[in-house]
């Protein structure tokens, strides 16, 4: 098969980017989408054309690396999947397919198809932990937890950070990954002692990186990777609500001299 | 010749850590902050040390190349994580532990290393399950576990099918809490791209920016790399595309020793290649041995059928047959080679041949397909989201992959290379696995290292390093490293060629491959290092790289690691020729069991098993760079003594 490709094109930040349209060397229905642009990279090469950058890396829908809007849809046609995770068998020969990157305020666009995800991780820097310092940890099984409980946190956990569902949102909203997280700790009962202060860490730095707000169309779970349920917002919101009715905890000066 | 002290504190074995612990040196909690440390790596080694060191007190500097801490390769781990806390109350122990995995590793670790990480591995559960790491439970809420790739005792935790990710999330909240702290200062999309080395010790790293292609000098008390496995060098495996040996690499030519670098790992279960665009292999978890049934034809002319239509008479389980004890689990090592055989006679299956059938007919039809879809219910759909095939319906094709490399840099019991101040952790040091890892012991040796061992064994260097003294990046030795960096890039941008680096990648893959993978032959491996001899050369006149040094360039990136990839192919060549024996991963024709030997008559082994020669091969082989790429490698021996166990055939039956 062959497929004629539509890529956007941006050779830095600054610059101002456009589409371009490549055609395709002859393709095999297994390769995976991004071998497909590996092998349309080799040709470009070959023709002394800078290859287009995109992001990768494990290729199993698990590190969070790619980052592909194809016609339209952050990670492709497929639900339940990640770029890497799209083969092309989807495909039929003779397509037309629009290549774009994740756009978003907050996820500025370094190259081509590859943008600057680094505000995942301030938001996660601001509290998504539980402050536990090595070697002070209880026996694990002194703390049990309901499996239910672990099930759904686990549920939340499985989040691969890849901001599709800020990609898909109108809003480039962040809600469903920060609520992903909050989500995962907030059901644990290790997590209960920080669980509003957590919340609330978070989704002030989530507004201070300029993330949009939440409109609840539902966009994001539809191309969730890991089909992460947008119940975690709901689930977010009220522990957003407590944290605001209790305020900061008081401050309480340490001290006394033994 | 490069001084090889391991360290390994005297007495009893059980007691060495405890030991060595009390006695080695403290730092005073006001001196600690006046030491920086640069930790190269975030994976499950960096990120669990980076976060441990900075809640001691140092000054920490993380890099990683990754766009962000949580995207390390430690993320794509699957299967589980082993610990020895027995609370299965199937006969597991700290000793029984340490004991399955020298033996796992046929007899090629070290045993005090070994006996540390099994006792330690109790900690790293309590410690994860602290930081909220989801792990699977039962129903009356306390932890689950299941049996594992060669062990016989229950003892792996997991987290469904992404223990890794759900025990880097953890490693990364510890760091991000640090980093929130102030106590660590992050670096990402920041290779490593040579170390620098001040009056004999590690006192720095020449860094890129890959966003911006800026080159930067670090400078630090203690360096520590924490860079992964470099199992890429196959081009085909199941590592992330971007896992590299350039940190090791670089350590490597600035005199580090490079530890038995032929100890590759090939798992058995992995989706074969289905054609030459491929880019990766995937891993079908090994836990799927637990209820799959391993198959081919008896007879070559069944090979092209559908697998419904051969009769169960007419199929060969063979690993049920050769290794009765251990079937199906039987470690991957020998479940690898096993697979090479019966394709090798011509019976494996699929449109290539090379490959065998993992089956789970017998499995739904005792517990129910419902079952089935709940253990593996992930593991399927990727396996169908890759080859369009249902494995509730058909056998799933499975053939062995590259998966991970037991060898690495070479460190002493402190975790410490032979450069003073150069510290090695996880997959990127050869120390704990010997020529053969078992199933989910990676994960647990990479948190050993980062949150317990590191942390306690960096101070003998710190404390005998005055604090605050650490050399200026206007020093020579940085210039000269960043003028090497810059070199390289100028090169390799500014040369004439006609290939790109990506496929010099392929060409050294199945150079790698074909001569230095599961079966090594005296000839192949000398043909081996004479193509990659050329190959070397022809990359160094013949490489392109497009497009600017500045700003994001990946072909740029791509080529330094290929070029590190090349000459560490043919280190590895070396060390599989000059290691004139079988071990563990590590197979050479000319040294295997046969029908004459007694092991095989007393029924202890099979014939084609590994046959070790203890009386000469014991020993790590450390290997020297001689200063230039074309000059012969000088090897170092650390001999492997062993107290506690008694070296022994290695036995599955
Ligand atoms: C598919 C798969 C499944 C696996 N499943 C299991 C399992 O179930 N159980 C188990 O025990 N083991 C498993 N393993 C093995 C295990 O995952 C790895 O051995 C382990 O996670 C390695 O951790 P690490 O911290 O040493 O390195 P990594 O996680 O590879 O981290 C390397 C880090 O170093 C950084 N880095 C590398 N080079 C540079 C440089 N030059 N400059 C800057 N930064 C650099 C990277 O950015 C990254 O942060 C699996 C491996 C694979 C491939
Ligand atoms: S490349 Fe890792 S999720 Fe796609």
């Amino acid at each position: 098969m062959k497929v004629s490709l539509k890529v956007w094109r941006q050779k830095n930040a600054n610059a101002a980017g456009e589409f371009k349209t490549y055609a395709s060397p002859e393709l095999n229905p297994n390769m995976s989408f991004l071998e497909m642009l590996d092998v349309v990279n080799e040709e470009l090469s070959n023709r002394g054309e800078d290859p287009i950058a995109f992001d990768h890396d494990c290729r199993e829908g698990i590190c969070g690396t790619c980052s592909l809007v194809i016609d339209g849809k952050p990670h492709g046609p497929h639900k339940g999947v990640a770029t890497c995770q799209t083969y092309m068998r989807s495909f039929s020969n003779g397509d037309q397919i629009v290549i774009e990157p994740w756009r978003a305020k907050a996820f500025p666009i370094v190259k081509d198809l590859v943008c600057d995800r680094k505000s995942f991780d301030r938001i996660q820097q601001a509290g998504g932990f539980i402050s536990v310092r090595t070697g002070s940890a209880p026996d694990a099984n002194s703390i049990p937890v309901p499996k239910e409980n672990a099930d759904l946190a686990m549920d939340a956990a499985q989040c691969i950070g890849c901001g599709a569902c800020v990609a898909a949102c109108k809003n480039a909203s962040a809600m469903l990954f920060v609520s992903a997280k909050v989500s995962h700790l907030g059901l644990m009962p290790q997590g209960q002692p920080e669980r509003y202060k957590r919340v609330k860490a978070m989704v002030d730095q989530m507004d201070t990186e300029g993330f949009g707000a939440c409109t609840v169309t539902g966009s994001c779970e539809a191309v969730c990777p890991k089909e992460i349920s947008l119940d975690f917002i709901a689930r977010m919101n009220r522990d957003y609500a407590v944290a605001l009715i209790q305020g900061d905890p008081k401050q309480v000066v340490g001290g006394g001299a033994g | 010749m490069a001084t090889l002290n391991s360290q390994i504190p005297a007495g009893p074995l059980s007691d060495k850590w405890e030991k060595h612990k009390f006695s080695s040196k403290l730092i005073n909690p006001a001196n600690k902050r006046k030491y920086k440390v640069i930790v190269v790596g975030a994976g499950l080694a960096g990120a669990s040390a980076s976060a441990t060191l900075a809640e001691l007190g140092y000054e920490v500097h993380n890099f990683v190349f990754h766009d962000s801490p949580r995207r390390a390769h430690s993320v794509a781990a699957q299967g589980g994580i082993n610990a020895a806390k027995n609370y299965q109350n199937d006969g597991d122990s700290v000793h029984r532990l340490f004991y399955d995995t020298i033996k796992g590793g046929d007899y090629r670790a070290r045993e005090a290393n070994v006996h540390r990480l099994a006792e330690v591995s109790v900690n790293i559960i309590d410690q994860c399950a602290a930081q909220g790491v989801p792990f699977a439970r039962e129903y009356g809420g306390l932890l689950d576990n299941r049996s594992f790739g060669g062990a016989q005792v229950s003892r792996t935790f997991y987290a469904r099918g992404q223990t890794g990710q759900q025990l880097l999330l953890g490693a990364y909240s510890a760091l991000n809490k640090m980093i929130g702290a102030g106590g660590v200062k992050s670096y990402t999309h920041s290779e490593m791209l040579d170390l620098v080395v001040v009056d004999g010790h590690a006192k720095g790293i020449i860094v890129r920016n890959l966003q911006t292609g800026e080159i930067t000098r670090h400078s630090a008390d203690a360096v520590v790399l924490a860079t992964g496995g470099y199992g890429n060098v196959y081009n085909l495996s199941t590592y992330a595309r971007g896992s590299n040996v350039t940190a090791s690499w670089r350590a490597y030519k600035r005199g580090a020793c490079f530890g038995n670098p032929c100890y590759t790992q090939i798992h058995p279960t992995c989706i074969p290649v289905s054609g030459d665009y491929q880019s990766k292999l995937t891993l079908m978890s090994e836990s799927l041995r637990n209820d799959g049934r391993i198959w081919v034809p008896k007879r070559k002319e069944d090979c092209k059928k559908n697998p419904a239509d051969i009769a169960e008479g007419d199929r060969d389980y063979y690993l049920e047959r050769m290794y009765s004890a251990f079937g199906n689990l039987a470690p991957r090592d020998v479940a690898s080679r096993a697979a090479k055989y019966v394709c090798d006679e011509g019976r494996g299956i699929g449109d290539t041949g090379l490959g065998v059938y993992l089956d789970f007919g017998d499995s739904i039809r005792r517990l129910g397909e419902g079952k089935v879809r709940e253990r593996y219910g992930n593991l399927f759909s990727m396996y169908h989201e890759i080859t369009n095939e249902d494995a509730y319906k058909t056998p799933m094709r499975i053939y062995p992959a590259v998966h991970y490399t037991m060898g690495g840099l070479w460190v002493d019991y402190n975790l410490m290379s032979n450069i003073p101040g150069l510290f090695v952790l996880g997959e990127a040091n050869f120390s704990d696995h010997g020529a053969n890892r078992l199933g989910a012991s990676a994960l647990m040796q990479g948190l050993s290292d980062g949150y317990f061992v590191l942390p306690s064994t960096i101070t003998t260097y710190l404390a005998n390093v005055k604090a605050g003294g650490r050399p200026a990046t206007d020093r020579g030795e940085f210039k000269q490293a960043e003028e090497e960096v810059r070199n390289f890039t100028r090169r390799v941008t500014s040369n004439n060629g006609k290939r790109t680096p990506d496929s010099f990648h392929k060409q050294l893959g199945k150079i790698m491959w074909d001569y230095c993978g599961m079966a090594r032959t005296e000839t192949g491996l000398q043909k081996a290092i004479q193509l990659i001899g050329d190959l070397r050369e022809e990359f160094r006149t013949n490489v392109k790289v497009l497009g600017e040094p500045d700003g994001l360039n990946q072909p740029l990136e791509k080529a330094g690691r290929v070029a590190d990839f090349i000459e560490l192919g043919e280190l590895m060549c070396r060390d599989a020729l000059m290691r004139e024996e079988s071990c563990g991963g590590h197979f050479r024709e000319e040294y295997q069991y046969t029908p004459n030997d007694p092991e095989v008559q007393q029924g202890v082994v099979n014939t084609g098993d590994v046959k070790r020669r203890d009386d000469q091969f014991a020993f790590v082989a450390a290997w020297e760079y001689a200063g230039a790429p074309d000059k012969a490698p000088i090897l170092n021996k650390e001999p492997l003594i062993y107290e506690e166990v008694k070296m022994s055939t290695r036995s599955y039956k």
